[in-house]
């Protein structure tokens, strides 16, 4: 077992989805979750074992590729399915099936009273399976074809309870949303296509160099089309809109499609591409004010929301946006360090939710929690560790891969940029805090019925629960920052964005000084560049900010719990503009459903009712017209029909006669 | 040269008489029967054109093509008066502005 079967990561959950779809329900929960469980579980074990194949090789030769069968002939154009194994790759396979496996587990337990047992399971094992197609595909085209599938899989797990309306609206919602942004990504790779005459990933980053000048049109439009699937996807502004009503689904799907894997796809995309992205500053600097802005804009929604999952959600934007902050100014890797940190503890926060909620029977609403920290003492634990995590607290895997962020931000995308995600990690401390004090400090505000059935939940759901636990806590330590050998993760990176200092070069050549030239040149000479007194400086304001943010919510949720209500009655239009997070659901639906469905009513009634039906319709009532008066001619009268033979007769006669 | 001294055209003359007064018959008469009598009078209006024709080629096809005509017309109205008699047994009238269903 090992790179040979690399193709057995992502076949077997697909096999898993197979046969618990095909079954239909009709087996017993044990097979179900032995197939659904276990099909990850195995690819989980491959995956480890191609890693660790994969280290066994030397640094310039490890990008692994495997073809399967061609999938598309035609004329010049040839793609593939084939799957490639490279550094970056190896972070995420490693990401999904992990992260994957243990929220595989934890479904065991939560979804246990489920009727639709079986179906879950094979909508979560086809997740798995899209998302390492998406992960490891050598092409754009196989690429897009995860990436549409895993919003495909989302739709059906957002919806999953769909005999609620709002959890089928949801399900549209997200996948009209994603199309925008799939739009905009097709058309990208259409451009690609044209400019390059290839999709092979290979291909298309080698040659990007010498066929597009740095700071081109092309190189632009490329990679901002691109960009616009990677905002679709990982819900950023504008498209953030659907991901905080994804909620709807089953808490373990939103732990893992909406806050460790799919929604990092974007990102990864992103750092997949980078070659194309150096290549244009315009983009890059883009990608770095879209991440910004959307950290801080989620970040200050995230402060009043009541849904204990809906806080999460806005959470993970605001994170995502920190990931894409952290491309924006050339720091792909540790845009991708945050992606793997965040993936251990928003999926952990995510299942402690869950577990809270299940424990509550349901209840999700903040303010009917409190004082759960003696009944959930597993949950609490590992939430805490979560939560202190994200707040970045030292040692916790969140500070070190944010602090990366904010420290690469200062350097090369200036203050700005930084200050952004300063205050966006004050904010992150304060509404993880909140959310933490709200759910387990304080006194109970559980409903009497719930306090009845309240109880830790099973192993199978805090067994997972500790594991992520532990990778929350020890996740960062595979980069640490100013230690010399402390930094493996960039270390184990640097093949796959070595070559942006090739991309640098040439831009430094062309004269190109901006964003992606100093980006790149910080690849060139990470080392050098480390002013350690500055970046000690930035560690230690980034913690006390984080410190003062949890401060700030221990003294309005704890302290004196009926502050935040004096506050929010003394800020009262800023305090209704954030719990209407902005009223941008409302604008959006006022400006672009609403003319949208208005046009196309308009459009129905007065194109497709009118000219279309008109012109079908029309001819056919012509026609009828015409007929019913060539019909009188048939009398029935035997005799007119004589008549009009002989008339006839007499002027053929005539005719010949006198001619 | 036609036998006796008669003209050809006094011949022609004669069925042309005879099938526009078939002719008519068809056209203005509503009885079925009497329709069916005027159909005979135009076919044996052509018969006398044929033989006619035959004397004064003196070649029988024509004449032969007479006795074709009269066996055709003899199944023919043999046919007929079945339809006619049929239709009057259902309908209780020969007369065809009662049987003018098959219309558009």
């Amino acid at each position: 077992m090992g790179l040979n079967q690399l193709w057995l990561v992502p076949a077997l959950p697909l096999l898993g989805a197979i046969l618990n779809g095909i079954a239909a329900g009709k087996l017993p929960r044990k097979v179900v979750s032995v197939i659904g469980v276990g099909s990850v579980g195995l690819s989980l074990l491959i995956a480890l074992a191609c890693f660790r194949e994969l280290l066994a090789l030397p640094e310039d030769a490890r990008r692994v590729t495997q073809g399967l069968f061609t999938w598309v002939q035609s004329g010049d154009f040839q793609a593939d399915v084939r799957y490639a194994l490279d550094p970056l790759g190896a972070v995420m396979m490693l990401v999904v099936t992990g992260v994957g496996f243990l929220i595989h587990v934890y479904s065991t337990g939560y979804m246990g009273h489920e009727k639709a047992y079986g179906r879950y399971f094979s909508f979560l094992n086809l997740f798995t399976f899209s998302m390492l197609t998406l992960v490891l595909a050598d092409n754009f085209l196989l690429m897009f074809l995860g990436w549409e599938a895993v919003g495909l899989c989302s739709y059906l797990l957002i919806g999953f309870g769909y005999q609620r309306p709002a959890a089928a609206e949801a399900g549209k919602k997200a996948f009209v949303v994603n199309r925008i942004g799939d739009w905009g990504f097709l058309l990208g790779i259409f451009l690609i296509f044209v400019t390059f005459g290839t999709l092979d990933f290979s291909a298309v980053f080698a040659q990007a160099p010498q066929k597009l000048a740095v700071g081109s049109a092309l190189a632009a439009a490329i990679a901002l089309l691109l960009f616009l699937g990677a905002v679709g996807k990982s819900a950023q502004i504008p498209l953030y809109v659907w991901l905080p009503d994804a909620m709807e689904g089953p808490t373990p799907v939103s732990a893992l499609i909406h806050a460790a894997t799919m929604v990092t796809a974007g990102v990864y995309m992103v750092a997949r591409c980078h070659v194309l992205y150096l290549l244009s500053p315009v983009a890059l600097l883009t990608v770095a004010i879209v991440g910004a802005a959307t950290a801080l804009f989620a970040a200050t929604i995230g402060l009043v929301q009541n849904d204990i999952k809906r806080v999460l959600a806005y959470s993970t934007v605001s994170q995502l946006g920190y990931m894409f902050l952290a491309c924006g100014v050339g720091a792909f890797a540790s845009g991708i360090f945050h992606l793997m940190t965040h993936a251990f503890f928003k999926a952990l926060l995510f299942l402690g939710a869950g577990s809270v909620i299940h424990a509550l029977s349901g209840e999700q609403d903040l303010w009917k929690m409190g004082g759960l920290k003696p009944h959930l003492p597993r949950t609490h634990a590992t939430v805490l560790v979560a939560t202190l995590a994200i707040a970045g607290i030292f040692p916790f895997a969140g500070f070190f891969s944010k602090d990366e962020i904010l420290w690469n931000a200062w350097l090369h995308g200036g203050p700005v940029l930084w200050g952004a995600g300063v205050v966006g990690a004050f904010l992150t401390a304060f509404y993880m805090f909140r959310l933490y004090f709200l759910t387990f400090g304080g006194r109970s505000r559980v409903t009497e019925e719930a306090k009845h059935h309240l109880h830790e939940s099973p192993n199978s759901m805090t067994v997972p629960l500790i594991i992520l636990a532990v990778l929350s806590l020890v996740g960062g330590l595979v980069q640490v920052p100013l230690l010399s050998g402390g930094q493996r993760l960039d270390a184990f990176l640097e093949p796959v964005f070595a070559d942006a200092a090739l991309v640098a070069g040439t831009g430094v050549a062309h004269g190109a000084a901006s964003v992606a030239g100093s980006a790149a040149a910080h690849g060139a000479a990470s080392g050098a560049a480390h002013a350690p007194g500055v970046e000690i400086t930035l560690m230690v304001i980034s913690l006390i900010v984080a410190l003062s943010g949890i401060f700030v919510a221990h003294r309005f949720y704890v302290a004196d719990p009926d502050l935040p209500c004096r506050l929010a009655e003394r800020a009262k239009g800023f305090y209704r503009l954030l719990f209407n997070k902005y009223w941008i659901d409302e604008v959006y639906d006022s400006r672009i459903v609403q003319p949208i469905y208005r046009g196309s009513v308009r459009l129905w009634e007065r194109f497709d009712a009118a000219v279309i039906d008109g012109a079908v319709n029309g001819v056919g009532k012509q026609i009828e017209r015409g007929a019913a008066l060539l019909r009188q001619a048939q009398t029935g009268y035997v005799q007119v029909y004589a008549l009009i033979l002989t008339l006839g007769a007499v002027v053929v006669l005539g005719y010949l006669a006198l001619r | 040269m036609t036998g006796h001294g008669v003209p050809l055209e006094l011949y022609q003359l004669v069925a042309a008489l005879l099938f526009t007064i078939g002719l008519v018959g068809v056209l203005v008469r509503r009885s079925a029967l009497v329709i069916f009598m005027s159909i005979e009078l135009m076919l044996n209006a052509v018969n006398l054109s044929f033989v006619a024709f035959s004397r004064l080629h003196g070649q029988m096809d024509g004449q032969i093509f007479v006795f074709f005509v009269m066996s055709v017309a003899a199944a023919e109205v043999a046919v007929g008066l079945a339809i006619l008699v049929a239709i009057f047994r259902n309908r209780e009238t020969a007369s065809v502005d009662d049987v003018h269903l098959l219309k558009g």
